[in-house]
């Protein structure tokens, strides 16, 4: 599996009240979460996100509470992959889930920059900084949780 | 090999001998909790995925706490969803309008859950029961989902952060300060992934309301869970509540821990956490003149009976400053009426205070105490967030009941004078 997009840049500890704040959590509605992504953090975010595009950022990306919401938001707003240097644990297993994809990647995080083209291989984890001829290497996830990325979430991996 | 009391708790849920860091394992649920905002997008996913029954109705807690009492259209919608996913399987542990608490301060009171036991919930701060010595998480709705249809939970066997706490606390000194004093040290990630394990000769001297409040709030310092050893004082709490056998597990005494760092609680003052995050932990020889408008004394954190009870010695028989909103609200429909048989509830209407039925309603922006452009909020609340309580440009300072009472009478960020 691969994805190739533009990156949207963001910093340390973006927490999930500022991915999709409480006063939208009165709907589970996925298209209107996702109207919502970012909002408090960058209002013009969902102006500017194009399918395929790609959030990278710093330290504890999606702490705070454990609303689902934040994910679902990201994913519907069409983003293909965020990339950090850690991820709280709740987003984590949320994003694995729900089938977000994410990676962790220290030097991909400090390198890449906003407007960057960047392409994924989540097989090997290697990323391409197409912008500036860079490659980055995140590490794959343990087998156990590829099978639950493979077979759609893990509802499906249950059935 | 030698286990902390998390790993020892998961691998009794896993059916293993042992396990270690870092190992993933499928862990047996003892209770599968969730709340009007994250419980519809879990029975969303149920439907979805077509399963026809729960694993067990009497392991499954549904609390409308978050929005209810329903604060619009689109909250009531999803409660009645909750209701009729409740009864559809004849939940036991549904509670609703007339007899629901916040949930982390509900589920402990009501007995339903016990030492030694593994709990998942679809909040973050379902971390909160590790202070009965169970292994408690917070976990995303479908995993919620997941629980519900099958009564397990994969998870990967946290490394431990070992708390050696020494001393007691000060008058006026709280598990809050506790809490915020060590995230401020370790930072909002430094136990991410990671199990707090309290320990040490410190322990015997907090209540239980104190390490409620401290387990609570370690997701606030990425914890997976925050854990106390059961003793006395575990004992005594349950005792009238759980009715049902349970187990306290110990850390083996060559348990391996990443760091082990030593508290002494007679050394920590009272610590107020400044906007945007909760390891902006200040003491208040750094604090200056910083005028508020409103004090939120509640939640899950801090909306128990002894949160009441300093909060009313502080208030009896004053008045709170001009121009500030005081707002309190105690956490069960239980300490609600305890707070009025000992006379606290007047003492906070005749101090200017208003006082609530049980809900999150203000700590997440949700309603009840929205804060304005510029406003400013002391709140025993957990998070400080940029837009936490209102808007983008509002601030939150997480405190004590006792500090966030005292600001309220000066009407600027306070602690309790004798």
């Amino acid at each position: 599996m691969n994805t190739q997009g533009f990156v949207h840049k963001f910093p340390d500890n973006v927490d999930t009240d500022v991915i999709i704040p409480a006063r939208y959590l009165n709907t589970a509605d996925h298209k209107e979460l996702a109207a919502h992504c970012m909002e408090d953090i960058d209002p013009q975010f969902i102006k500017k996100v194009q399918p395929a595009d790609i959030i990278v950022a710093g330290w504890n990306f999606g702490c705070g509470s454990s609303r689902e919401h934040a994910p679902i938001a990201i994913k519907e707003a069409g983003v293909s992959c965020v990339i950090a240097k850690t991820f709280a644990r709740i987003f984590y297993r949320n994003a694995i889930n729900i089938g977000l994809a994410i990676l962790e990647c220290e030097e991909a995080a400090d390198k890449i920059q906003p407007g960057d083209e960047v392409s994924i291989d989540f097989d090997t984890g290697v990323i391409q900084n197409l912008t500036r001829g860079e490659q980055y290497k995140a590490e794959p996830f343990p087998d156990f949780i590829k099978d639950i990325i493979d077979k759609g979430g893990l509802l499906k991996s249950l059935r | 090999m030698a286990m902390t009391m998390t790993q020892k708790i998961l691998a009794a849920h896993a059916g293993l001998p042992e396990v270690r860091a870092g190992q993933l394992i499928k862990a047996r649920l003892d209770m599968v909790l969730g709340n009007d905002i994250t419980s519809p997008v879990a029975i969303n996913e149920f439907e979805k995925a077509g399963f026809e029954g729960v694993f067990d109705k009497s392991k499954i807690s549904l609390v409308m706490d978050h929005f209810a009492p329903n604060k619009d259209i689109k909250a009531a919608q999803q409660c009645k969803q909750c209701r009729t996913f409740a009864r559809r399987f004849d939940i036991d542990h549904f509670y609703d309008v007339g007899n629901m608490g916040i949930e982390h301060a509900l589920l402990p009171e009501q007995g339903i859950v016990a030492p030694g036991e593994c709990i998942i919930g679809a909040d973050s701060h379902t971390c909160t029961y590790g202070a009965l010595g169970a292994f408690s998480t917070g976990v995303g709705s479908t995993d919620m989902a997941a629980g519900m249809a099958t009564g397990e939970a994969w998870f990967k066997v946290p490394a431990a952060i070992r708390f050696n706490l020494t001393g007691s606390l000060g008058k006026w000194v709280s598990g809050k300060d506790v809490i915020l004093h060590i995230i401020g040290k370790i930072g909002v990630d430094g136990a991410l992934y990671k199990s707090m394990e309290f320990t040490g000769e410190g322990v015997k001297s907090l209540s239980m309301d104190d390490r409620l409040c401290i387990c609570n709030m370690a997701i606030e310092a990425g914890a997976k869970n925050g854990i106390f050893p059961v003793d006395e004082v575990t004992r005594a709490y349950v005792k009238g509540r759980v009715s049902r056998d349970f187990a306290a597990y110990e850390a083996d005494p060559d348990a391996e821990y990443e760091q082990t760092i030593d508290i002494n609680l007679s050394a920590i003052t009272p610590t107020v956490s400044f906007p945007h995050l909760p390891e902006n932990a200040k003491t208040f020889d750094q604090i200056g003149d910083i005028a508020i408008d409103q004090v939120v004394i509640g939640s899950c954190t801090n909306g128990r009976l002894s949160d009441m009870a300093v909060a009313a010695e502080i208030l009896k028989g004053k008045k709170i400053a001009k121009n500030v909103r005081t707002i309190i609200i105690p956490a069960t429909q239980q300490i609600y009426m305890e707070s009025m048989k000992r006379g606290y509830l007047e003492i906070f209407i005749e101090a200017g205070c208003v006082v609530s039925t049980p809900t999150c309603g203000p700590c997440l922006g949700g309603y009840m105490g929205i804060l304005a452009e510029g406003e400013r909020c002391v709140a025993t609340t957990n998070r400080n967030f940029v837009g936490r309580m209102g808007h983008v440009d509002s601030e939150v300072y997480l405190a004590s009941p006792a500090v966030a009472a005292a600001s309220a009478l000066t009407g600027k960020i306070s602690q309790p004078v004798e």
